[in-house]
């Protein structure tokens, strides 16, 4: 791509300069120079064609570090060999003219590494002053991966003439980064360095960590240089020890195998070192048959743990920085934990932005359960099979319809009235006999649950199914390099404050809604003022499994749909149910923030285990319930006397 | 009230399923180890002795299950936890006397005898090497003593039973709530597990458990057989202890605690006492039939203890009848036995014309609807029948 863009550049080049001077020219007065190149003397040539600023000076560069400049022996000119061989294809440095010769004639340049980097500093300042921004990026890239201390110049030099704004920000950017790196004056680079005290990127910490790597290292007595700390070697005796043998300054551990090996290899009538074959077995009697071949010098001494001890004691174990300058360092340890600092809070930031979307996810599953459960106080089993169908009913949908934004409008109505459907029939079939025998409910709503799942296997079979977002969903909002969240989680806290908000407005707003809530705190009264109980209940136990379903189309949005799916949302729903207060949504809400916001404050504790977290997690719900039975939002009065 | 007492008649007029139970237990025992491989008839193959040995184990917790349930309705989901504790704690020394045994017979034949620290280091690279460790947790300290184990199997259950009851019972944690409650215990133990660094291999399990040190002479067909025996033993025991219990003047209250709690306690019973005594009662006997049952199973992993393990125990003691003990043992039973027909291609296929039926894949399916008809139609389960008949006659 590069080689493209240097021979575009190249040719519309040579086309409107006519060239006083051209490359070959400046070639020839230097041409021992050229032919015989060392980093001294190379300094000359490149001197003289960043100069004369011609546009060809980059590709000849190229090609020069590249090994494909090659001269005429007969006429000492240097042409760009295009295709090796018997034949040598070339071309003219200046003209681009093309031409093919035989090999003999020709001796190729071979520029050694050394002055390879040269030349490649001074191409990275002609791709700085590139007319084409593409090219400067991609030069600012290079730099910013590999920053070296020779770049620095050329930057700086490159950055009067830079007229885009981006660019010009990102040049200033590097040059302090550079700067603080690799600047001359110690001054410069302890301002450098403070001036990055406001920046939490990635990039700008890396440069801090590299003015700060240390290499570690062990001696006798206080070491010279600019020494990071002095450690502890009884924090990891073992490799504290190795370091040690490393330097020479220890005799290695004797192994248990090598010692093994030793002994059985001089075995002497049925003894080792005195002691019977078969008394080897009880570990003194073994280390005084080695310690006697060590004695006779026939094996490396035993190193014993007070020998571990005492070498350790005696040495002294340090961190020394590469970076001897104490002023930079320190400027650079102050800068780097001022920066860490805020790294944390941003991460704090970011972290609760997870448990926000754990949360809600928790709550959309939890919130169906809250109007069965909390409502009606029905134990349904079979609510994470209700969110496994609306899963299922999306990724069907999926199937028919191939656009993913109509398919979710779809998908979402529709998942409702199935599930709404399979609520409806539950209660009418199942549940209803049941009211007065709540742990029986438990009971039958679990086998409708394992048959359900069951079913679901059957059909959909056992490897999970994709229920794939809309594009708009995909890619995270990214607000700084440690704050970023996915679309998707926004839009699942969208989901769940809407259901929320929707939920609020029928129980509170509606007629169902009043009829509901008069049905919940007693029957009777309700039935004698005219309502249907019956039907309440119908209509009750209908729109909390409508609900489970609509969640389960935004979960399989972000996890899986197995026909698994539903059972291991169930017990987290029915502890987020509980904990934040049977019979109220905004108990469900409190539940879910606990709950959720807990698990990731876990996971961040122990970021390698979620499992644990899982488990510490849910200890701390079995005690959260010793102290608030009734859950975060209980219910006062009459309604508690449950 | 008058003060004409009810004559006191002998434990065993009061509890007739006792006698029944026991001796169609004792000949049934009697038959398989007549019929089995040890004896040399082989009517019955050794796998199927384990398989009936295990189910002996799961009328054990059952009847467990029904006492806590059936009795004193307390509707505990955490049962199978205590049963795979149980197995855990047996497992954890047969297999580390096993893995001793292996060791020490491929370290015989070395020149030099091995160090007993060198012995260690292999049994625990032997055990551990699966989870990329070979140091021995805390937790496996006693392992090498079968007697500390075989008391880790009542105790360790016994406690954790203690200290949840206690902390649930005391702040008046019932009803629903208590089930998810111990269902929520139970998956917490069961994700620890499931833990690499959990120190029980995480979720490879504990296994090769079939092999009992001291009995490797004795080929399976013995060892299993013995099993089998002692599983018979413990469930006659369990069934008289539980009996007797719920015949008792403590099993009244305890009854009466089901009925109506509130009334109990306004009564002057310290009612958490009583719930805390039979959680923790059933807990232990819970662990001493995982204790028996993992052996014939042959391995134990986390999924075993996961939550649905302990609503199938619910379900086979709602089948069989709560508040019977003789109901727990049939619908143990019955449905594990089903269970284990119907998925492992026992039965045949029923060809629809346009669909067959794959009992393998809809066994769930007829096991979840049978419970929920069993529920609304036959509150009192199978045992319910039973007690028609028996009051008809």
């Amino acid at each position: 791509m590069i080689r493209v863009l240097i021979s575009l550049t190249w040719l519309l080049a040579s086309v409107s300069v006519a060239a006083s001077q051209d490359v070959q020219s400046i070639l020839q007065t230097h041409a021992e120079e050229v032919a015989k190149p060392s980093r001294k003397s190379v300094s000359v040539v490149l001197d003289d064609l960043v100069a004369s600023g011609l546009p060809q000076a980059p590709e000849f560069l190229e090609q020069w570090a590249e090994r494909n400049v090659w001269r005429n022996n007969a006429t000492g000119l240097f042409v760009i060999v295009t295709e090796e061989g018997d034949d040598l294809t070339f071309r003219d440095i200046d003209s681009g003219e093309t031409g093919t010769a035989s090999e003999d004639g020709f001796t190729q340049l071979r520029p050694n590494g050394g002055v390879r980097r040269v030349i490649g500093t001074a191409l990275v300042q002609f791709q700085l002053s590139d007319p084409d921004p593409a090219r400067r990026q991609s030069a600012l890239d290079s730099i910013a991966r590999r920053g070296e201390a020779s770049q620095l110049e050329p930057l700086v030099a490159s950055l009067a003439g830079e007229d885009d704004p981006a660019l010009r920000a990102r040049k200033e950017q590097l040059i302090t980064f550079l700067t603080a790196r690799f600047g001359e004056d110690t001054d410069a680079r302890v301002a450098a360095i403070e001036s990055l005290s406001a920046d939490t990127s990635v990039e700008a910490r890396a440069v801090l960590s590299q003015i700060l790597s240390a290499n570690a290292g062990v001696a006798t007595d206080t070491p010279e240089g600019n020494i990071a700390r002095i450690l502890d070697p009884m924090e990891d005796p073992t490799a504290s020890y190795g370091q040690l043998v490393d330097a020479g300054l220890a005799p290695p551990i004797v192994p248990v195998g090598a010692v093994r090996s030793a002994l059985e290899a001089n075995i002497v009538d049925g003894r080792v070192g005195g002691v019977p074959l078969a008394q080897l077995g009880d570990q003194d009697m073994r280390n005084m048959a080695y310690g006697a071949l060590a004695a006779d010098g026939t094996v490396p001494p035993l190193v014993t743990q007070d020998d571990i001890t005492v070498a350790l004691e005696n040495a002294v174990f340090f961190e020394r920085y590469s970076e001897e300058d104490t002023t930079v360092t320190d400027a650079a340890r102050a800068t780097l934990d001022a920066i860490e600092t805020r790294v944390g809070l941003e991460q704090t930031f970011d972290l609760a932005l997870d448990g926000l979307s754990l949360a809600s996810i928790y709550f959309l599953a939890a919130i169906g359960l809250a109007i069965t459960f909390g409502q009606m106080g029905v134990i349904n089993m079979a609510h994470g099979e209700f969110i496994m169908m609306g899963a299922y009913t999306g990724y069907v949908v999926q199937l028919f319809v191939p656009d993913y934004t109509v398919s979710l409008l779809v998908a979402l109505p529709l998942a409702f009235a199935v599930t709404f459907g399979a609520g409806v029939a539950m209660e009418r079939l199942v549940i209803r006999h049941l009211y007065h025998r709540p742990l029986e409910t438990l009971l039958a709503t679990f086998g409708i649950s394992i048959a359900l799942q069951q079913i679901a296997k059957n059909i959909f079979g056992t490897q999970a199914r994709p229920l794939t977002s809309p594009d708009w969903l995909g890619g995270a909002l990214v607000i700084s390099d440690n704050i970023q969240i996915s679309y998707i989680r926004i839009a699942i806290f969208v989901f769940a404050l809407l259901f929320l908000c929707l939920l609020l407005f029928i129980l509170n707003r509606t007629r169902l809604g009043l009829e509901v809530r008069a049905v919940n705190q007693n029957p009777g009264m309700a039935a004698s003022m005219g309502i249907n109980p019956d039907r309440i209940n119908m209509m009750t136990f209908g729109l909390g499994s409508g609900i489970a379903g609509v969640a389960g189309v935004g979960i399989g949005l972000y996890a899986q749909v197995t026909s698994e799916m539903g059972a291991n949302y169930i017990v987290q729903s029915f502890m987020t149910v509980v904990v934040g207060g049977v019979g109220s949504v905004f108990g469900t809400l409190a539940g879910a923030g606990l709950i959720g916001f807990l698990q990731k404050g876990i996971e961040w504790l122990n970021p390698s285990n979620t499992l644990a977290a899982q488990t510490y997690m849910i200890l701390f719900i079995i005690l959260f319930i010793q102290f608030r039975p009734k859950g975060i939002v209980a219910p006062k009065g009459r309604a508690a006397a449950d | 009230m008058t003060k004409e007492h009810t004559p006191r008649t002998s434990f065993v007029a009061r509890n007739p399923s006792v006698l029944y139970l026991l001796m169609a237990l004792g000949l049934f025992t009697a038959v398989v180890a007549v019929l089995s491989e040890a004896t040399g008839v082989g009517l019955i193959s050794t796998s199927f002795v384990k398989t009936l040995g295990k189910t002996l184990c799961l009328c054990l917790i059952a009847i467990a299950m029904d006492v806590v349930w059936g009795y004193c309705g307390i509707l505990s989901l955490g049962h199978f936890a205590f049963f795979g504790i149980g197995g855990y704690a047996i497992g954890m020394w047969l297999m580390y006397a096993r893995t001793e045994i292996i060791v020490a017979e491929s370290l015989a034949g070395q020149v030099i005898p091995p160090t007993p620290q060198e012995i260690s280091d292999a049994i625990g690279n032997q055990i551990f090497g699966v989870v990329g460790s070979s140091e021995f947790p805390l937790i496996w300290a006693f392992a090498d003593s079968l007697f500390i184990q075989l008391a880790f199997v009542v105790l360790v259950p016994g406690l954790l039973a203690l200290i949840f009851g206690w902390l649930a019972f005391r702040s008046r944690v019932t009803g629903v709530y208590l089930s998810i409650l111990t269902q929520a215990m139970t998956l917490a133990l069961s994700l620890y597990l499931f833990q690499n660094d959990s120190g029980l291999r995480g979720n490879n399990g504990l296994s090769g458990l079939q092999n009992v040190p001291g009995l490797a002479d004795s080929g399976q067909d013995v060892v299993s057989l013995a099993f089998f025996l002692a599983s018979a033993l413990a469930l006659a025991l369990g069934y008289l202890l539980f009996a007797w219990i719920t015949d008792s003047k403590l099993g009244n209250i305890i009854q009466a605690i089901r009925d109506d709690e509130s009334r109990v306690r306004f009564l002057g019973y310290h009612v958490e006492s009583y719930k805390l005594f039979v959680f923790t009662i059933t807990a232990i006997v819970a662990g001493i039939a995982g204790a028996l049952y993992y052996p014939q199973a042959g391995i134990i992993n986390p999924a075993e203890i996961a939550p649905i393990a302990s609503i199938y125990l619910a379900v086979w003691v709602a089948i069989g009848g709560r508040g019977r003990l003789y109901g727990a043992v049939i619908g143990a039973a019955l449905v594990s036995l089903l269970s284990s027909w119907f998925t492992g291609g026992g039965a045949p296929s029923i060809n629809l014309g346009f669909y067959t039926i794959q009992w393998v894949d809809w066994w769930l399916v007829l096991l979840g609807g049978t419970f929920v008809l069993v529920t609304l139609f036959a509150p009192k389960g199978i045992g319910g029948l039973f007690d028609k008949l028996v009051r008809k006659s």
